[in-house]
């Protein structure tokens, strides 16, 4: 399953090649015929593909043998398959976790979005050049340095617990509003040093050519400096967002029913954990298809613009 | 020292995608010798020094360096591109090291070499050049000539066997291009074997012992700098040379 990437590739050019071989394609000037060395090279790339495959194959079966039994060989095994993957409780507990977990997909959505928002804006405050923007500046830095440094448990107490004490007319008592806020207060801090330090790895030849084109200072930065900027942060913006999405479900602590709480009432009332896995996995099953789409996306841009080469 | 080849090409195929960038081309570079491939945009030159140094993997045919094939799958490509030195023409230098570690990175970390060796050698070559005094300097605070002069010290620093040069000055202005072509001609005056792609005719002509003109992938013409320039058998080589005088660059 998990042969290595260059192998892969030289099983695409090797069926490239069969396809030639086979009969030769387009290009009717040409006449070429691939010659018997080429055929050889060809044969010889498609054995040693073979054999990583086979390679690949027979190591996964090992580490997962071993694996299998270090586990399941484990004295106190039988105790925890009971507890933690009870296929009763599991059938339970999936559906309520479900539900639970539509809360953090919404929070995800909304807060994801304000938070890139937020973010974008709090780091292009901090790119600003000119002693005018100095207060901005200055707000955008203490922004960063106060939401990164604060811990999110504490920011979300603060928020969740203390803005209602409060009573003022008016302002939500909601936890789930208030708990949304608190995250987007945090991550904002993160993505906006993200952004940052994108923007400043893009090389400084590429804001004075676009400056030389007489573009001013923002469209430069708003169509050459950005762009490229933000393509390059992508895996890490992910990172911070699965990151979000998981922590999404710290709004629980004001009383919001979340997957993670679904999770929990059920343990409390039953004393197996096996919902929690469940959770757990339902989370897992959440950000696999979001990190290989980015994967894809990246990739692709990628191929658009890279120079060829074997290396 | 023995006259077999240094670099040999036969029936080389390269082709991206659907488009045939090389077809057929045959190359023969003697030791001590310099190949300038000339020849419009395009017309596959750079793709040849590529392929050479097998950054780009040929479709078909064949290459030898030193007698030994090095297009055979079964080769140790990181040991055969040890050998060979290539000077790009965007310079390619690595901007977060200082010019010195740019060019004790090789030496140091790939031939084995102490600092104090790879750093002697390397203040010996900048000295050559004329850098004698931008070791410690970042690749960005230098002007073109500078940088692509420390790209051929990198080059150089390995002792290759052979060296390749991909329009080495088609970035930089007549004055620094001057620059850098004195140091190619000393590099051939101590018998480096080198193969350049360039658009400086006048210089090809004075400098190159075989002249190989491409066309769409093809090595149209070859021969020395009195044939391929005095007496083109094409019709294609002579109107590219004709453009060529047209322009002022021969």
């Amino acid at each position: 399953m998990t042969v290595a990437k260059d192998e892969s590739g030289q099983e695409d050019a090797d069926d490239k090649g069969d396809m030639s071989a086979g009969a030769p394609q387009g290009a009717p000037d040409d006449g070429y015929t691939p010659s018997a060395r080429r055929l050889e090279r060809e044969r010889y790339r498609r054995a040693r593909a073979r054999r990583a495959t086979a390679i690949a194959a027979l190591s996964t079966l090992v580490t997962a043998a071993v694996l299998y039994l270090v586990v399941v060989g484990a004295p106190g095994w039988p105790r925890t398959k009971e507890t933690f993957f009870n296929g009763q409780y599991a059938r339970e507990a999936l559906p309520k976790v479900l539900e639970g977990l539509w809360l953090n997909v919404r929070l995800l959505v909304v807060c994801g979005a304000a938070v890139l928002v937020l973010g974008m804006l709090i780091a292009i405050a901090r790119t600003l050049r000119g002693p005018v923007f100095f207060p901005l500046r200055a707000l955008a830095a203490a922004y960063t340095d106060f939401f990164r440094g604060l811990p999110l448990i504490i920011n979300l107490m603060i928020v969740v617990l203390g803005v209602p004490a409060l009573r003022l007319q008016g302002v939500t008592v909601d936890p789930v509003l208030l708990g949304g806020t608190a995250l987007t207060l945090t991550y904002s801090a993160y993505v906006a040093e993200v952004f940052r330090a994108g923007i400043e790895s893009v090389h400084p030849s590429q804001r004075a050519a676009a400056r030389s084109l007489g573009l001013t200072n923002r469209q430069a930065l708003r169509h050459v400096v950005l762009p490229q900027a933000v393509r390059r942060q992508v895996p890490p913006l992910l990172n911070d967002l699965v990151s979000l999405q998981k922590d999404t479900g710290l709004v629980s602590i004001g009383g919001a029913i979340d997957a993670v709480r679904a999770a929990d009432i059920i343990v409390g009332r039953s004393l197996n954990y096996t919902p929690y896995i469940v959770a757990g996995l339902v989370f897992v099953a959440l950000t696999i298809p979001m990190t290989r789409f980015t994967d894809w996306v990246t990739a692709r841009m990628d191929r658009q613009r890279a120079q060829g080469g074997s290396i | 020292m023995s006259d077999a080849p240094v670099l040999r090409m036969e029936s080389v195929r390269k082709a991206f995608g659907d488009a045939v960038v090389l077809r057929d081309v045959d190359l023969e570079v003697a030791p001590h010798t310099v190949t300038a491939l000339i020849g419009a945009s395009g017309s596959g030159k750079s793709t040849l020094l590529r392929c050479a140094n097998l950054l780009e993997e040929i479709d078909d045919g064949a290459i030898w360096l030193d007698g030994e094939e090095i297009t055979d799958p079964r080769t140790d490509q990181d040991a055969v591109r040890r050998r060979i030195g290539v000077v790009f023409q965007a310079y390619n230098l690595f901007p977060h090291m200082t010019v010195l570690d740019n060019i004790t990175l090789a030496p140091r970390r790939v031939h084995g070499v102490s600092r104090a060796e790879a750093e002697e050698r390397a203040r010996e070559l900048l000295e050559r050049l004329g850098l004698g005094d931008r070791a410690g300097a970042y690749p960005d605070r230098l002007s073109g000539g500078q940088q692509q002069r420390v790209a051929i010290v990198r080059a150089l620093a390995v002792r290759p066997r052979l060296l390749l040069l991909d329009e080495i000055t088609a970035a930089l202005d007549p004055e620094l291009v001057g620059e850098v072509l004195t140091v190619v001609r000393d590099l051939k005056g101590e018998g480096m074997t080198m193969v350049l792609a360039t658009h400086e005719m006048g210089f090809a002509r004075d400098v190159a012992d075989q002249i190989c003109f491409l066309d769409g992938g093809v090595v149209l013409e070859r021969g020395t700098a009195e044939q391929v320039f005095g007496d083109p058998q094409q019709e294609r080589t002579r109107r590219f040379l004709r453009r060529i005088v047209e322009a002022g660059r021969l």
